[in-house]
C-alpha cells in the first residue's frame, strides 16, 4: 500500500523526523491562502502516489504568493502517469546547502532491513543506482538489534563531514529505522534528506510504502489508503477472495493459481493476443467465487472474449465444472467463453460441460488460440 | 535418492486441529508420508487422523522423534510457529501459510540460522519427494518417481508443469514450491546445489517469476558451480510494473524485476528458457540427449 507526501510527512513528524510545516489544498483559492499565510518562497507539490513527480513538472517554486497562484493552476488537475493530481500541499521553500538521500527497504537477499543513504540526494535514487552504484551506501540491519546509535552515526558521518551535522542526522535515520518498523513499511525514504545554509538538518520530501500482508495489524496506516479507481476494483476483488489487476488487452482470463495466472497471461501475449487482465481465483471450486470473476471480466467492456483456465489438483475438475455450470447459468453474456480443464478428474469434468455446447479443451496452448480466434469475431 | 525429505522423514503437524491441516494430515498419511505427531495447544491427548496431538512442538519432538515439520496456522501466527518448531530442535520447518508479514519474516531469520533449522515458505505448496513423501498440499497423482528435480516459486504452475512432465516420462526426486513471498526460506541457490549434491538427480527444472532477482543469481550459479544441466522458465511477461501479481514477492518495482532480464541472465548462463510450459519437457529432452 502506498501513501501521499503529505501523509508520510505527518508519519516522520510523528516519529520527531524534522520536517517543514506544509499545507493540504484542493484548489487554487487554498493555494493563494497558503502562501499568503506561509509568506515569501514557497513550493507547490502535487500530492499524487507515483514517482517523478517533479520531472512531469508537478513541483513549482513560487517566488510570490502570484507566482504561486500559477503554479496551484498548473499543477491542480494535470495528469501524472495516469493520475490527476487533486491536491497539492504548499510548503516554505528550504535555503539548501546541500541533498542526501536515505531510505529503508526490505532486501530479499539479505532477508533484512537494508538502511541506504546517498550524498547524491535529490535525484531519483534508481538512477544513481543504475550510473553510479558505488555512491550508495548499503547496510543491511540486524534484525536482532536493530539500528545502533553507533551504526547510524558512522553512517551519518560518512554523508556529513562535520560530527554535529552527522549527530542531527543519525537521529534521523535511527527514528526512520524505528517507525519503518513500527508501521510494517517496506520502503522508507527521505529524497532529498537536506543540510540548510544555517547548518540543519531536515527532511522536505517523503515516501513510504507498507505490506499489505500487515496491515491487519496497522489500522491507523490502513486509514490513510486513498486508492485510485483501478485499486478500488483490486481491494473488492481481494474482498470476494479474487486477485484481479486490469490490463490493457481484450481476452479476459479466470485461472486457478497466480503463477499459471501470469503463465496464462503471457500465453495469450506468445500466440499473438493480448490479455485483458490478471485473475486468479485461488483453489476453490465454489460457484459464487467464478460468477463474481466473471462480473470483475466482463465488467471490463474490452473483453471479447474469455479464457478460463484450471488445472485441477485437489480442487478436482469434476467439482470445478460443476461450479462453472451454475455459474454460467446465472451469468448472461454474449462475449465468448473457452474452458480448458486439466489434471485431476478432468475427463470427467470435460464431460460435464460438453453438454453446455462450451467450446473446451484440455492444453493451454489451444485454450489460448481458441481465445484469441473467438476475440477476432 | 532424494533432497530434504524421504520415507524417514518424521512429520509433525503444527495447526493439526484446523480445517486445512486436518484436511492435509489425511492426505499426508494417504500417501505414505510419516506422519507421527500433531500440535494444537489445548489439544493434548487427542488424536486426528490416528496422529496424537499435543500442547507443544517441544512435546511432540520429545515423544515422538519428529524432525520435520509442517505449519498449517494462520498467518498472524505463523512467525511463532515456525520459532517454536525451530527452538524445538526441529530441523527442516515448511510453512503452509499464506499472507505472513514481511517483518516477521526477518525477525525469524537469524534465529534459524543460529539453531541451525532449514525453512520452505511461507505462503509455499510444500515438497514432495515421490513415492516416499509428500509435506505439503500439493496433488499426489501427477508426481512420479524419477531422476528430475524440481524448484518453482509458484503453485498450480508447479501442477501444471509436473504433469506435462510425468506425461513425457519425466519422473522426478524431489520438487519443491518455495513459495511467492519476498522474504523467504530456502530459494533458488540453496535447492540448486542440493540437487547438484543429490546422485539421483540427472537435471534440474527451475520454474521463475517476476520480482527480485533471485533468478539471476540462480543463473550465475548454474553457470559457475553447475555440472547437471537446467531449464527454466519465467512467469510474468506480459505482467504491468508496479503491481503485486497475487504472490506477494511478484512486483516488479523501480523496472527491476522484469521477467526480460530473468531470461536474458539464464539465457547468459547457457540455460535454456521455455516460451510456454509445454515446451519445457522438450527442452529438458534436448538437453539431457546434448541437442542443445
Amino acid at each position: 500500500m502506498k501513501i501521499h507526501e503529505y501523509q508520510a510527512r505527518q508519519i516522520f513528524r510523528n516519529y520527531g523526523i524534522p520536517v517543514p510545516s506544509d499545507v493540504l489544498c484542493y484548489t487554487v483559492r487554498e493555494v493563494e491562502k497558503a502562501a499568503v499565510e506561509i509568506g515569501g518562497m514557497v513550493v507547490v507539490k502535487a500530492q499524487v502516489l507515483t514517482g517523478g513527480r517533479g520531472k512531469a513538472g508537478g513541483v513549482k517554486l513560487a517566488r510570490n504568493v502570484e507566482e504561486a497562484i500559477n503554479a496551484g493552476k498548473q499543477i491542480l488537475g494535470m495528469t501524472i502517469k495516469g493520475l490527476t493530481v487533486e491536491k497539492v500541499i504548499v510548503t516554505r521553500a528550504a535555503d539548501i546547502e546541500k541533498e542526501f538521500y536515505i531510505g529503508f527497504v526490505n532486501d530479499r537477499n539479505t532477508k533484512t532491513v537494508t538502511l541506504m543513504a546517498s550524498a547524491e540526494g535529490g535525484v531519483e535514487i534508481e538512477e544513481v543506482a543504475k550510473n553510479n552504484p558505488e555512491k550508495i551506501i548499503k547496510y543491511p540491519v540486524n534484525p536482532l538489534t536493530g539500528l545502533l546509535n553507533y551504526q547510524a552515526r558512522n553512517i551519518a558521518l560518512q554523508l556529513f563531514g562535520n560530527i554535529n551535522q552527522a549527530q542531527k542526522a543519525a537521529s534521523i535515520l535511527t527514528k526512520l529505522y524505528k517507525l519503518f518498523i513500527e508501521t510494517d513499511a517496506t520502503l522508507a525514504e527521505i529524497n532529498p534528506l537536506i543540510l540548510t545554509t544555517d547548518g540543519d538538518v531536515q527532511a522536505i520530501d517523503g515516501k513510504m510504502n507498507f505490506d499489505d500482508n500487515a496491515l491487519y495489524r496497522q489500522p491507523a496506516i490502513l486509514a490513510m489508503r486513498e486508492p485510485d479507481e483501478e485499486e478500488i476494483q483490486e481491494i473488492a476483488a481481494h474482498e470476494k477472495g479474487l486477485s484481479y489487476i486490469k490490463l490493457d488487452g481484450n481476452i479476459g482470463c479466470m485461472v486457478n493459481g497466480a503463477g499459471l495466472a501470469m503463465a496464462t497471461m503471457d500465453m495469450i501475449k506468445l500466440y499473438g493476443g493480448s490479455p485483458a487482465n490478471f485473475l486468479d481465483i485461488g483453489g476453490s471450486s465454489n460457484p459464487q467465487k467464478v460468477i463474481d470473476a466473471m462480473n470483475i471480466l466482463l465488467s471490463d467492456k474490452n473483453v471479447k472474449s474469455v479464457m478460463i483456465n484450471i488445472f485441477g489438483g485437489i480442487t478436482r475438475c469434476d467439482d470445478v465444472a460443476r461450479g462453472l455450470l451454475k455459474a454460467l447459468e446465472i451469468i448472461i453474456t454474449d462475449v465468448p467463453i473457452v474452458v480448458r480443464l486439466s489434471g485431476t478428474n478432468a475427463e470427467e469434468g470435460l464431460a460435464i460441460l460438453k453438454e453446455t455446447g462450451l467450446p473446451t479443451v484440455s492444453s493451454m496452448s489451444e485454450a489460448a488460440k481458441k481465445a484469441i480466434e473467438l476475440s477476432k469475431r | 535418492m532424494s533432497i530434504l525429505v524421504n520415507k524417514d522423514t518424521k512429520l509433525v503437524v503444527q495447526g493439526i486441529t484446523g480445517r486445512d491441516g486436518k484436511f492435509h494430515t489425511g492426505r499426508m498419511v494417504e500417501y505414505g508420508t510419516n506422519v507421527v505427531a500433531g500440535v494444537s495447544p489445548g489439544k493434548e491427548g487427542e488424536t486426528v487422523e490416528g496422529i496424537p496431538v499435543f500442547n507443544s512442538v517441544e512435546h511432540a519432538v520429545k515423544a515422538t522423534g519428529a524432525n520435520t515439520s509442517i505449519i498449517f496456522v494462520p498467518a498472524p501466527f505463523a512467525a511463532d510457529a515456525i520459532l517454536e518448531a525451530s527452538e524445538a530442535g526441529i530441523k527442516l520447518v515448511v510453512a503452509i501459510s499464506e499472507g505472513v508479514p514481511v517483518q516477521d519474516m526477518i525477525r525469524v531469520t537469524p534465529i534459524l540460522k543460529q539453531n541451525g533449522t532449514l525453512l520452505i515458505g511461507p505462503n509455499c505448496p510444500g515438497l514432495i519427494t515421490p513415492g516416499e513423501a509428500l509435506i505439503g498440499i500439493l496433488p499426489t497423482m501427477i508426481f512420479k518417481e524419477g531422476n528430475i528435480g524440481f524448484i518453482s516459486r509458484s503453485g498450480t504452475l508447479t501442477y501444471e508443469v509436473v504433469n506435462l512432465l510425468t506425461l513425457s516420462d519425466f519422473g522426478q526426486t524431489t520438487v519443491v514450491g518455495i513459495g511467492g513471498d519476498p522474504v523467504a526460506g530456502l530459494y533458488f541457490i540453496d535447492l540448486l546445489e542440493m540437487f547438484e549434491n543429490d546422485p539421483a538427480t540427472i537435471a534440474v527444472v527451475l520454474i521463475g517469476e517476476i520480482g527480485g532477482d533471485a533468478e539471476e543469481q540462480a543463473a550465475r550459479f548454474i553457470a559457475e558451480k553447475m555440472t547437471k544441466p537446467v531449464v527454466a522458465f519465467i512467469a510474468g511477461q506480459t505482467a504491468p510494473p508496479g503491481k503485486r501479481m497475487g504472490h506477494a514477492g511478484a512486483i516488479i518495482s523501480s523496472g527491476a524485476g522484469t521477467a526480460a532480464e530473468k531470461i536474458a541472465a539464464f539465457n547468459k548462463a547457457g540455460v535454456p528458457v521455455a516460451k510456454e510450459p509445454a515446451e519445457i519437457p522438450v527442452l529438458l529432452r534436448q538437453k539431457l540427449d546434448g541437442v542443445i
